[in-house]
C-alpha cells in the first residue's frame, strides 16, 4: 500500500467564481480510491499553514485524481495560485466511502453546493441509475451540471431564489419525490454539503423510512485517525470523520 | 556510531519517540513506516475507564501552530492491553505508556494495572493536560501535589517512570525538582502551552473547550528554553519535545539537555516525520563526525 504519495499538478484552474478544478498525476503509485474517501494535500512546503489540507475525490482520471474545491480560507488561498509542474505530498485515498446500492435499490444522490465534490465520482459510478438532486442559493451558485449531464439518470436542480430549476431546497423536492414516485421500493439516499442540509435530509429519510448515507466534513490535523481533533458525535459515541467516516449512516449522527 | 540512549534504566535504541497523542497507538501509522526503527512509540493517554473526550469543534490550525481540545479521548487500559498492545508487541521497539487519572488513587491503580503487562517497557505520567475540567491541572501546577501523586505511583510500577511537566507554570525548574524528588526516572517536556482562538464573525471561542493546547513550531523556542532551565535543575534523564520538525530542532533540544527526543504535531503533518527525522540525526552525526549521540547531550550548557 502506498497512501502517501507525491503528485503533479497538471491544471488547476477557475471552473466559476471562487471555485477551482485541480487535476494532479500521480508520480509514485497510488492507491484506487472509491467515492466518498477524501485526500490530505500539502498546500505549503513552509510552517505556515502547517497541516494538510482535506479535500474530496472528485473525479479519478487516467493521470490520476482531480479535486474540487471552493476558494474559502487560507489553505485553499494558497492552493489556488499554485501552478502547473508544483510537486506535492499527498496523504490517501483516506477514509470509508460510499456503500453501493443493490440492485433493488433506487440511489438518490443529493448535493448541497460544494458537496457535489464529494458525490460527483459516485454519480459517475452508478452510471445512468443515480437520481441526482443538486441545490444551492441562486443559479451562479450551481456548477458541473454540463458535466454530470452523461451520467445521471435525472437531474433535478434547485435554487432557494428560484433563479434556475425548482424554487426551494434540496429537502423539499427529495420529500416530494419520495412520496410521489411509487417505482422507489427501496430508494437509498446519498448526500453531501452543509451540515443543516444533511440534518435535514437525515430527518426526511427517518420520517419516511428511507436510507440514507451522509459525508460529514470536519477540521482535521492527520485524516488518519490519530489526531482525534475530527470526531462527531454519533450514537455509538465520538466517532473519526476521517477514519470511521467521512461516510455515515444518517441515523447514527447525533444532529 | 552508536545511537543509543538510556532514560534512566530504560535503553532505547535510538532518541526518537513519538510524543503521546500525536501516534495514536501505533497501528495507525504501521502502514507508512517500520515502528521497529523507532527508539520508542509512546501512545495516547490511558485512564482506567474509556473517555469521550471534549465536545467538537476540538482543533484549530493557528500561526505555525495548532491548538487542540481532545480532552484526552482514550479507549481505557483494559481495551488498549487486550487490543492494542499485542500489535506493537510485534515490533522491535520500546512502548512506553502515557496514563493518566482523576485522582492520586486513580493514576496508582492505572500504574498498577499497566505494570502487570508484559510488553510495556515504561510509564509517562501525564499530569500536565491543559485540556481536563478545572481542578484537574493542579497535579502538575502545584508542586507539593506533584510531589504526593508522583510518589503515590512510584510505590505502584518498577517500571521506568517519566513524569510528563507542563509549561503552563511560572518556574518549570521547580515542577521538576518535586517529580524527581518524589521519585521520577526521568522527565518529559514540554506538554502544550494553553490558548484559544476566537472566530470574529460568530464573536465566539473556535474550540468546543473554549482554550486547548498550542503545538507545533510556534512553541518550539519555549519548549528548547525549558529544556535548558530543567537539565540544569535536575540530575535525571530529560526527553524533550514542543515543536519538533525537523532532525535540526531534535539536535538542537539534545543541546540544550535532552537525552531523548519526541516527534509530536509534526506526525500529523507528514506521517513518516519520526523517521526522517532519525535519518538526518545520523546524516548530522556523520558530517560532525560524531560518534555516539549521547555525548551530545546538554553539551550548550557552557563550561
Amino acid at each position: 500500500m502506498n497512501r502517501y504519495f507525491r503528485a503533479e499538478i497538471r491544471s488547476n484552474r477557475p471552473v466559476h467564481i471562487n471555485h477551482n478544478l485541480l487535476s494532479l498525476a500521480n508520480i509514485d503509485p497510488m492507491v484506487e480510491p472509491q467515492p466518498g474517501q477524501f485526500y490530505m494535500l500539502e498546500v505549503s512546503k513552509g510552517l505556515d499553514p502547517l497541516l494538510k489540507r482535506a479535500f474530496s475525490l472528485f473525479r479519478r482520471t487516467q493521470e490520476g485524481f482531480q479535486i474540487l474545491y471552493r476558494i474559502k480560507g487560507k489553505g485553499t488561498s494558497i492552493l489556488k495560485d499554485l501552478k502547473k509542474g508544483t510537486v506535492l505530498h499527498v496523504l490517501g485515498p483516506l477514509g470509508n466511502f460510499y456503500p453501493l446500492p443493490s440492485d433493488s435499490e433506487s440511489p438518490l444522490v443529493i448535493a448541497g453546493g460544494i458537496g457535489i465534490a464529494s458525490v460527483f465520482s459516485l454519480v459517475e459510478k452508478l452510471s445512468k441509475k443515480a437520481f441526482v438532486f443538486y441545490g444551492a442559493r441562486a443559479e451562479q451558485e450551481l456548477f458541473m451540471t454540463d458535466a454530470l449531464e452523461s451520467f445521471h439518470r435525472e437531474l433535478v436542480l434547485c435554487t432557494d431564489d428560484g433563479s434556475c430549476g425548482v424554487k426551494g431546497t434540496v429537502v423539499d423536492v427529495l420529500t416530494d419525490f419520495i412520496k410521489k414516485r411509487d417505482e422507489f421500493h427501496q430508494p437509498v439516499i446519498y448526500a453531501c454539503g452543509p451540515k443543516a442540509m444533511l440534518r435535514e435530509i437525515a430527518k426526511t429519510a427517518l420520517a419516511n423510512g428511507v436510507k440514507a448515507y451522509v459525508s460529514l466534513e470536519e477540521h482535521m490535523a492527520c485524516g488518519i485517525g490519530a489526531c482525534l481533533g475530527c470526531v462527531v458525535k454519533t450514537t455509538s459515541g465520538h466517532q473519526r470523520v476521517c477514519k470511521e467516516g467521512p461516510v455515515f449512516d444518517a441515523r447514527e449522527i447525533v444532529w | 556510531m552508536n545511537l543509543e540512549v538510556n532514560i534512566g534504566k530504560l535503553r532505547l535504541k535510538n532518541p526518537v519517540m513519538t510524543a503521546s497523542g500525536t501516534f495514536g497507538y501505533g497501528e495507525e501509522f504501521a502502514e507508512f513506516i517500520d515502528l521497529s526503527r523507532l527508539g520508542a512509540v509512546v501512545v495516547k493517554g490511558l485512564s482506567i475507564n474509556a473517555k469521550e473526550g471534549n465536545p467538537p469543534p476540538r482543533l484549530v490550525e493557528t500561526a505555525s501552530g495548532m491548538l487542540n481540545a481532545i480532552g484526552l479521548q482514550n479507549i481505557g487500559i483494559e481495551r488498549f492491553i487486550k487490543e492494542k498492545l499485542p500489535f506493537l508487541k510485534t515490533y522491535d521497539t520500546s512502548v512506553i505508556v502515557n496514563f493518566f487519572g482523576d485522582s492520586v488513587e486513580e493514576y496508582e491503580t492505572a500504574a498498577a494495572m499497566l505494570s502487570s503487562q508484559e510488553g510495556i517497557h515504561g510509564l509517562e505520567m501525564n499530569i500536565s493536560c491543559p485540556n481536563k475540567q478545572a481542578g484537574w491541572c493542579i497535579f502538575g501546577t502545584d508542586p507539593k501535589v506533584t510531589f504526593e501523586v508522583v510518589s503515590a505511583v512510584r510505590k505502584r510500577t518498577a517500571l521506568p517512570l517519566i513524569v510528563k511537566l507542563s509549561p503552563n507554570v511560572t518556574d518549570i525548574s521547580v515542577m521538576a525538582r518535586a517529580a524527581v524528588e518524589a521519585g521520577a526516572d526521568a522527565l518529559s517536556l514540554i506538554n502544550t502551552i494553553t490558548g484559544m482562538a476566537i472566530d470574529i464573525k460568530t464573536r465566539r471561542p473556535r474550540l468546543g473547550n473554549v482554550t486547548g493546547g498550542l503545538s507545533g513550531p510556534a512553541i518550539k523556542p519555549v519548549a528548547l528554553r525549558m529544556v535548558y532551565e530543567v537539565y540544569k535543575a535536575v540530575k535525571v534523564p530529560v526527553i524533550g519535545m514542543g515543536g519538533i520538525m525537523s532532525a535540526d530542532d531534535a539536535v538542537e533540544f539534545m543541546l540544550a539537555g535532552a537525552s531523548g527526543i519526541a516527534v509530536g504535531t509534526a506526525n500529523f503533518v507528514n506521517p513518516l516525520a519520526s523517521i526522517e527525522i532519525l535519518d538526518g540525526i545520523i546524516d548530522y552525526m556523520e558530517k560532525q563526525g560524531i560518534e555516539a549521540i549521547s555525548s551530545l547531550t546538554g553539551t550548550a550548557h557552557a563550561g
